[in-house]
């Protein structure tokens, strides 16, 4: 069932790259605007059509402009959200998702619609038409009816892109806990790191059309290269971690495989697993367990290699358990610690350094949600 | 009051806008969705008959379809009687002389769909006929209704190139338009005055009803 894409084209979108994405992972496309990752999607679906390309589903053939083939859009089976939705304005909800129905009698599409509405949590508005809801609502529409086609691929636009900064999060959120029933190869397109980082297996990194990196999310996260390509200054770290409880003064304690850290107030259940984004640059090293510190996160790791950076800093990555968080200090500081691979150190991080939608629900959690 | 010319008009009317109808969709249609040289000149062409005057272009059409043209030739060949100075004629200038009217605004629908509303609906599993079915047309369709609307209404006036490609012949091609100017010719003021009220009522009743069903259409798409 895995998506395999070779495109190359020349002008006016230049383009030449190759992935392959398997069934169930989420690859995100990352990129500046003009990069061709918006292209490339467009291609798969069959709305645009590179000099020489090669899409394949499962070993069925969708382009392969050497054969000479190229099915129009309607006869691959995608399923594609669209930056701004374009759900179909005349139509209710639900009846947008049974649009995108092939076949069965109209009870089966009624009830399908009803319970593909139940999964974006919009029980109860299929009636509405979509003038009639919200940015989000919409959005959870436009996924619906993507899913309604039973898609071999589902191809995601931007799709968080029109929504305000609450509902992202909380999209974000239940894109995460819809995993469980996506056993699809999922593209999406964003040029949000952090979007990417949440909710992507693995990333992507286009520029000029080319991928100029590749790898799982974590990988990627604390590879400069790619971030650099991002225009992000900012290295960061993804750690995992489990709701433990919820503080009187409105922090929320979690554990994690290098000890408990407070944050800022997370709205989730006791023993709900999350993932944490730790800016590199927010990250204080100690050699001992400090005291009489305000900072109240403290993990314990060994550092795992110490890479230079341009300039005065250098890059320390951390094991903490299994996982790697990553710590951008100067490299006097390294030299004074006389930090080296297979020490132990102490990793503090502040409890407001973490910002509210640096926190995501764990792909992990599937199975719980 | 000339029932026959009424009756007549409502007739040449009504042959209009069903011949424009499927024309103003896929002309439309093409129009609005694809890009290509020289768009500008096939939309110039097609407004042309909106800036003649009505004389000039029924002249051009009386000699195009004249009994020495080669369509008046065929055509004379084929059914045994002159395309000019008959109702068949009348028709044909008619659909010719309405094509802004009924290209136009259907345009103006279809490019009111957006071009991602296709693409998802493309993305949804529908062909082209099914897209243009449950999608496209729904939604183009107050450009459409504005376009037979106003074909309608147009042709029940129209004057002079009635008059250049088909005469006066009573019951064949003597519309309302041409009755009431012969009325006028004939110092029959009341006839003339009647006729013209009920052309008034007629035209009015056409874009209300175009208009309420307009209305009733904004508010289904709210």
């Amino acid at each position: 069932m895995a998506l395999e894409v070779m495109a190359r084209n020349a002008a006016p979108i230049p383009l030449d790259v190759r992935f392959r994405v398997e069934p169930g992972e989420l690859l995100a496309l990352v990129g500046h605007s003009g990069s061709g990752k918006t292209s490339l999607l467009r291609a798969i679906a069959g709305l645009w059509r590179p000099d020489t390309g090669r899409v394949t589903v499962d070993g069925q053939v969708w382009l392969d402009t050497d054969a000479r083939v190229n099915l129009p859009p309607h006869r691959r089976h995608v399923g594609m959200v669209f930056q701004s939705y374009a759900l179909f304005p005349h139509m209710s909800a639900a009846q947008n998702i049974q649009a995108a129905m092939a076949g069965a009698c109209a009870e089966e599409r009624r009830a399908e619609a009803g319970r593909l509405l139940d999964l974006v949590n919009l029980s109860g508005l299929g009636g509405r038409r979509p003038a009639q809801l919200s940015g989000g609502q919409q959005q959870r529409v436009a996924l619906a009816r993507a899913l309604a086609r039973r898609p071999r691929a589902l191809l995601l636009d931007e799709p968080f892109s029109a929504v305000d900064r609450a509902t992202r999060e909380r999209l974000h959120a239940e894109i995460v806990a819809l995993r469980a029933h996506l056993n699809m190869p999922v593209v999406l397109v964003t040029h949000d790191m952090n979007e990417a980082q949440i909710l992507a297996d693995r990333i992507a990194v286009l520029s000029k059309g080319v991928i100029v990196r590749e790898g799982s999310t974590p990988e990627l996260m604390s590879d400069p290269v790619a971030l650099r390509a991002m225009g992000l200054r900012e290295v960061a770290a993804m750690l995992s971690a489990r709701v433990a409880g919820q503080e009187a003064d409105g922090l929320t304690r979690l554990d994690t495989a290098g000890g408990a850290i407070l944050l800022p107030r997370i709205e989730a259940e006791r023993g709900v697993p999350i993932r944490v984004r730790i800016l590199a640059h927010e990250v204080i090293l100690a050699r001992a367990r400090p005291e009489g510190l305000s900072a109240q996160n403290i993990l314990a790791g060994r550092v795992r290699r110490i890479v230079p950076g341009e300039g005065p800093g250098v890059m320390v990555y951390l094991a903490i358990g299994d996982e790697e968080i990553v710590s951008r200090i100067t490299r006097r500081a390294a030299e004074s610690l006389a930090l080296a691979p297979g020490d132990e150190v102490f990793a503090i991080l502040k409890s407001m350094s973490v910002a509210r939608d640096h926190v995501g629900r764990a792909p992990s959690a599937r199975s719980e949600m | 009051m000339d029932w026959t010319a009424l009756a007549l008009s409502l007739r040449l009317a009504g042959w209009t806008v069903a011949i424009l109808l499927p024309i103003s969709i896929l002309a439309g249609r093409f129009l609005a969705y694809r890009r290509f040289a020289g768009k500008g000149l096939i939309e110039a062409l097609v407004m042309l008959p909106l800036i003649l005057p009505p004389t000039v272009f029924g002249f051009y059409l009386l000699v195009a379809f004249g009994r020495n043209s080669p369509i008046g030739g065929i055509w004379q060949e084929m059914f045994g009687h002159q395309l000019v100075f008959s109702f068949e004629g009348l028709v044909v200038a008619s659909v010719i002389f309405n094509l802004p009217f009924a290209i136009q605004p259907a345009q103006r629908g279809f490019e009111a769909v957006g071009e991602q509303v296709r693409e998802a609906a493309a993305c949804c599993g529908m062909s082209p006929l099914a897209s243009l079915r449950q999608v496209e047309l729904p939604l183009a369709w107050p450009g459409i209704l504005t376009a037979m609307t106003l074909t309608f209404a147009h042709t029940l006036g129209e004057f002079g190139i009635v008059l250049m490609v088909g005469g006066s012949i009573p019951g064949e091609t003597r519309t309302i338009a041409i009755s009431i100017y012969d009325r006028v010719q004939a110092f029959d003021d009341q006839g003339a005055g009647i006729m013209s009220a009920v052309l008034v009522g007629i035209s009015l009743a056409t874009i209300a009803v175009t208009y309420a069903l307009s209305a009733r259409i904004g508010r289904r798409l709210g």
